[in-house]
């Protein structure tokens, strides 16, 4: 009763305070912290007694300039918070979960393990260097120390990168690209690749692939950047490039270093829990919305066609992955139409916000062939073991959303390179269709160099393989003394 | 006495459970296994990669009965196990020398009622 009461007395002078303090301050409640300056309360009062009608007009329409402004940051920050969680969703739960079923049992907690870490790892090192690496300076190959310890990171907007939004919004927005770009990896590595290995690979090659990549795509100047000075402007909405290209090569270079897991492919290693891979890509579907239609970095039009976009080509890309297999099999199968889905979802990403509905939905029903060859034919043919499919998916399906950008761009959803020039081939340009061979062809050299240089520095300081007898025990009681199931009574 | 243990398709077990009962047989032990006799399993394709499950679900049903009600017994799962495809399962039958209740020590079939 004492704290009901408390609570009471709390909330009458909460209702006294609200109703006494906007006498003093006519606006700037709603106000977006970044935009809206305190000084526009105080200018307010003078204005209704000057006696000149002009210089009070004047005063309004200044007023009213900012509290658009700080409308509009108000809207594009809550988007842009939520897409920065639902892409740390897409990692976890989505990607361990996803990959977590397609591993055998015994390995369950590993693979989960692997993307959970990434999200500690990549955090602190996003706030002491990273995020600078990515979007400080402006160097054709790398960023600098500019935003080292996220120095000058604060409410004040980037107007290079996002004019309407905090630039710590920004900031944490691109550290959830950086955490799962490294994860999707995993997916190649797993069931052999010891858990100190794979912590220290992954963080050295977040420092000495992604970040130069994403400076050179997405940062200013880079050499690969398409609206802010490029000299190859690679069009890359969301990262075909600088996530799937690059996670998606290095995972097939992991593969081909780290061999194949001991017993592949005689002995049958089939997914543990195909309803936690359900799950888990279900989970990818929707957080990939964040991912892409966030990669508008604001609440607007743009926003909603990459949204469009990337829901259309996820839906044909299960769809024709699903009759690929039904033709081949006789069945249908689950695992099939969520693999589609995922390809789809990657091929659109570099495409999302530059494409309308229709040539979505002919992107998402070419990666689902395309990869569904990749992961069933071409995988066989070469006999490298990428466990779960990193590179059939990611790579594979990166690269070709990345080339089909270029056909399929047009000025019409995104003018990127100003009012009335043609952007893709379709549109006129074909030139673009070179870019972004140029861009594919950058990606694909920094991730298999870079790669197998970091393979061979990690070998020797850690190793990268578990023993054959921890192979056989299995991942989760090896490294991790633990198991993902104890279903005894 | 006799032993009977019976391999019986998952699917047949509850109404096998349920006509046993009503013969008035009161007590069996049921184990999941797994197996194959002639009926090959099936091919099962992740991605692309198809593997051969050999070894199928069965239930396993074991009871140790007085001699008057063998026939009885055998009958009855017969009936209500078959479903007239590969994969059905067999009885064995074996003869049992001893039982022995351990809460009172009784002997014989007095022990199996």
């Amino acid at each position: 009763m004492r704290r009901l009461a408390g609570k009471c007395c709390f909330l009458i002078c909460l209702m006294l305070g609200t109703t006494i303090l906007p006498s003093a301050s006519l606006m700037a409640q709603q106000g977006g912290p970044s935009v809206a300056t305190p000084s526009a309360t105080s200018s307010a009062a003078p204005s209704a007694t000057s006696s000149e009608p002009g210089k009070a007009l004047d005063e309004k329409l200044a007023q009213l300039d900012q509290r658009v402004t700080a409308a509009q940051s108000s809207a594009d920050n809550a988007w842009m918070l939520v897409s920065a969680a639902l892409v740390l969703m897409m990692t976890g739960p989505g990607l361990a979960l996803f990959y977590g079923g397609l591993v055998r049992r015994k390995n369950t907690l590993a693979i989960m393990m692997q993307s959970f870490a990434l999200m500690g790892v990549i955090t602190v090192l996003w706030a002491l260097v990273g995020y600078s690496l990515c979007f400080g300076g402006n160097g054709p190959l790398i960023g600098g120390f500019e935003h080292a310890f996220l120095r000058g990171v604060g409410a004040e907007p980037n107007a290079d990168y996002a004019g309407t939004i905090p630039q710590t919004t920004f900031m944490v927005y691109q550290l959830m690209f950086a955490i799962i770009t490294p994860a999707l990896i995993t997916g190649a590595t797993a069931e052999r690749l010891k858990f100190s290995g794979t912590v220290l690979f992954l963080t050295l090659w977040f420092l000495v692939v992604y970040a130069p990549l994403a400076h050179m795509v997405w940062g200013k100047g880079g050499f690969l950047n398409a609206s802010l000075g490029g000299k190859f402007p690679t069009l890359d909405f969301a990262g075909g490039t600088v996530v799937h290209i690059s996670s998606g090569v290095s995972a097939l270079v992991c593969a081909l270093y780290l061999k194949k897991r001991t017993g592949y492919p005689q002995k049958p290693m089939p997914p543990h829990s195909l309803t936690l891979s359900f799950i888990g890509a279900c989970l990818l579907w929707v957080g990939w919305f964040g991912f892409n239609a966030g990669s508008a970095l604001a609440s607007n039009g743009l926003a909603s066609s990459a949204f469009v976009a990337t829901h259309f080509a996820a839906a044909t890309a299960a769809l024709s992955w699903s009759a690929a297999e039904w033709i081949k099999n006789g069945k249908a199968s689950a695992l099939g139409a969520i693999s589609g889905a995922v390809a789809g979802l990657v091929a659109i990403t570099p495409a999302a916000g530059f494409v309308g509905p229709m040539p979505a939905l002919v992107i998402g029903l070419v990666a689902g062939l395309f990869c569904y060859w990749m992961v069933t034919k071409v995988k066989a043919v070469f006999g490298y073991d990428d466990s779960l499919d990193a590179f059939g998916v990611h790579g594979a399906g990166g690269t070709i959303g990345a080339l089909l950008t270029g056909v399929f761009a047009q000025a019409v959803i995104n003018p990127i390179f100003g009012a009335g020039k043609a952007v893709g081939g379709l549109d006129g340009h074909w030139g673009q269709v070179g870019n972004q061979l140029v861009g594919i062809a950058v990606a694909w050299a920094f991730a298999l160099v870079g790669t197998f240089i970091l393979l061979k520095i990690v070998d020797a300081i850690t190793g990268l393989r578990v023993t054959e007898d921890d192979e056989v025990t299995g991942l989760d009681i090896a490294l991790h003394g633990e198991e993902a199931y104890n279903l005894e009574p | 006495m006799m032993k009977l243990e019976a391999i019986i398709q998952p699917s047949r077990f509850e109404s096998v459970k349920g006509a046993l009962l009503e013969i008035g047989i009161e007590g069996m032990t049921v184990t999941e296994v797994r197996g194959h006799g002639r009926q090959k399993g099936h091919t099962e394709v992740y991605r692309g990669r198809e593997y051969t499950v050999d070894l199928l679900p069965k239930i396993k049903l074991e009871l140790v009965l007085p001699d008057k009600l063998v026939d009885k017994v055998v009958d009855t799962i017969l009936k209500t196990a078959k479903t007239g495809k590969i994969g059905d399962g067999k009885i064995f039958l074996t003869r049992v020398d001893e039982a022995i209740r351990i809460r009172n020590e009784e002997r014989g079939e007095n022990a199996l009622q």
